[in-house]
């Protein structure tokens, strides 16, 4: 069944002040569409009043600091691709934006609102999860910072609480020499959805490895770090006996399922092969 | 009582009445009278409904109109003036289209690519085009047609 729009409204805030009244009176917050238009169509948006916060300059921008960039939860794949600084710095998050959906779909979807549609299968968690990014969330009430990390808590659950919506995503810097890793696999090169994504970042000094994260999308409920594989690897000089240990430790950090994208077993071979992939480019 | 939107559709100012959740889609097809611009899956997978909102690609099944408010929009029948454009008469020559469904999609596609790079070679076209299905599966046609425009643009 079609959804019908007489049975929702949409309001068009002025502000970002106006637009968190609403929200904190229960509307629900309709960035740039490629989600919750999808819903509307197929009839199933559960929200019935929501706000059009697109238009909204307070939650736009990218902004560099010293060791940081801040960007406003309403930049587009597209911002992100064609901002230089954030290509060079963070070229994990460039393909992840790069990968999503095709033009016309970069152009509206914002990173915002892939975070908090919080698909299992987003392609931009893991990068921000390999970057330890920071999150910021606002309402009527203030603001507050959480580590991403956090933030996703279980399927389709974050760390978002009643009258909040997300105001910016903040990577830091990778440190210098920073190995980094991503891979999304799906059945076409564009306009997919994940069977697997991944996002690796390695930081090595003395031959050890003294920062290591490992992020997947596709591959549990939520996007998640693999704190097995971590643990095992973070302190350790690459060896191909620790790749296999930590390759075979892989299965306690993921829940990969069956779907109509693909079966547990492929994506456990493809998670498999991911990590074996960028643990040897460390050798 | 559905409040007022103003666009400028192909150059044209237009005023509609619409519920602000409406799909930019429908308002083009049933109030503006433009129904070059076709509904394929209506869930932002397959392009038959791409316009340019502001001169960016979108796919306009995923636009409420209330994000469309002040915007300037053009669609496939914007493309033509008195005679074909270069894009349009490539496609003629190159056998860009079969049954036509898509074929909206892709000009407006590809002359989002053209405003940024006047040549693109075949690979840029396919990146390009990567939103836009083709159910007839003409892709080599259609790819061939976008690489081929420039030449008739002279």
């Amino acid at each position: 069944m079609r959804g019908t729009a007489s049975d929702y409204s949409l309001v068009t805030p002025k502000s970002l002040c106006e637009a968190l009244t609403l929200i904190q009176q229960g509307a629900h917050p309709l960035a740039g569409g490629t989600d919750l238009m999808v819903l509307f169509e197929a009839g199933s948006l559960q929200w019935k009043s929501l706000v059009n916060i697109a238009g909204l300059k307070e939650l736009k921008g990218i902004r560099f600091q010293q060791d940081r960039v801040e960007l406003g939860a309403l930049t587009t794949y597209t911002q992100i691709l064609e901002d230089k600084k954030v290509v060079s710095h963070f070229p994990m998050l460039a393909e992840s934006a790069r990968l999503t959906g095709a033009w016309a779909i970069q152009n509206r979807g914002t990173l915002g609102g892939n975070i908090a549609n919080a698909s299992p299968a987003a392609d931009s968690p893991p990068s921000l999860l390999a970057y330890d990014a920071e999150i910021t969330l606002t309402s009527a009430t203030g603001d507050r910072t959480i580590p991403y990390v956090d933030f996703h808590q279980g399927y389709k659950k974050t760390a978002i609480r009643e009258g909040e919506i997300i105001r910016s995503i903040t990577l830091p810097f990778p440190r210098r020499h920073s190995h980094t890793y991503f891979r999304k696999v799906g059945t076409r090169n564009a306009q997919a959805i994940s069977k697997v994504v991944v996002a690796g970042l390695a930081h090595i000094i003395g031959g050890r490895l003294d920062q290591f994260r490992w992020a997947v999308g596709s591959l549990a409920p939520f996007p998640k770090r693999c704190r097995h594989v971590e643990k095992i690897l973070w302190g350790n000089r690459v060896a191909k006996d620790l790749i296999q240990t930590a390759c075979d430790n892989l299965k306690n950090d993921i829940a990969p399922i069956d779907d109509i994208r693909s079966t547990s077993t492929y994506r456990m071979i493809v998670a498999r092969n991911c990590l074996k992939d960028f643990l040897e480019q460390l050798l | 009582m559905k409040p007022t939107f103003k666009l400028k559709i192909n150059g044209k100012a237009f005023a509609v009445q619409a519920h602000p959740l409406e799909r930019l889609l429908d308002v083009l097809r049933e109030q503006c009278g433009l129904s070059g611009t076709k509904e394929g899956c209506g869930e932002g997978e397959c392009g038959a409904c791409s316009v340019l909102l502001n001169g960016e690609l979108v796919n306009s099944c995923l636009v409420p109109i209330a994000q469309a408010a002040g915007a300037a929009v053009l669609t496939v029948e914007g493309l033509a003036s008195k005679s074909l454009s270069a894009l349009q008469k490539s496609f003629l020559e190159h056998g860009g289209a079969q049954c036509g469904i898509c074929t909206p999609g892709m000009l407006i596609a590809a002359s989002a690519l053209l405003k940024t790079s006047r040549r693109p070679n075949e690979k840029k076209v396919r990146e390009a085009l990567a939103g836009n299905l083709c159910r007839c599966t003409g892709y080599q046609n259609i790819v061939e047609s976008v690489v081929g425009a420039h030449k008739e643009s002279r």
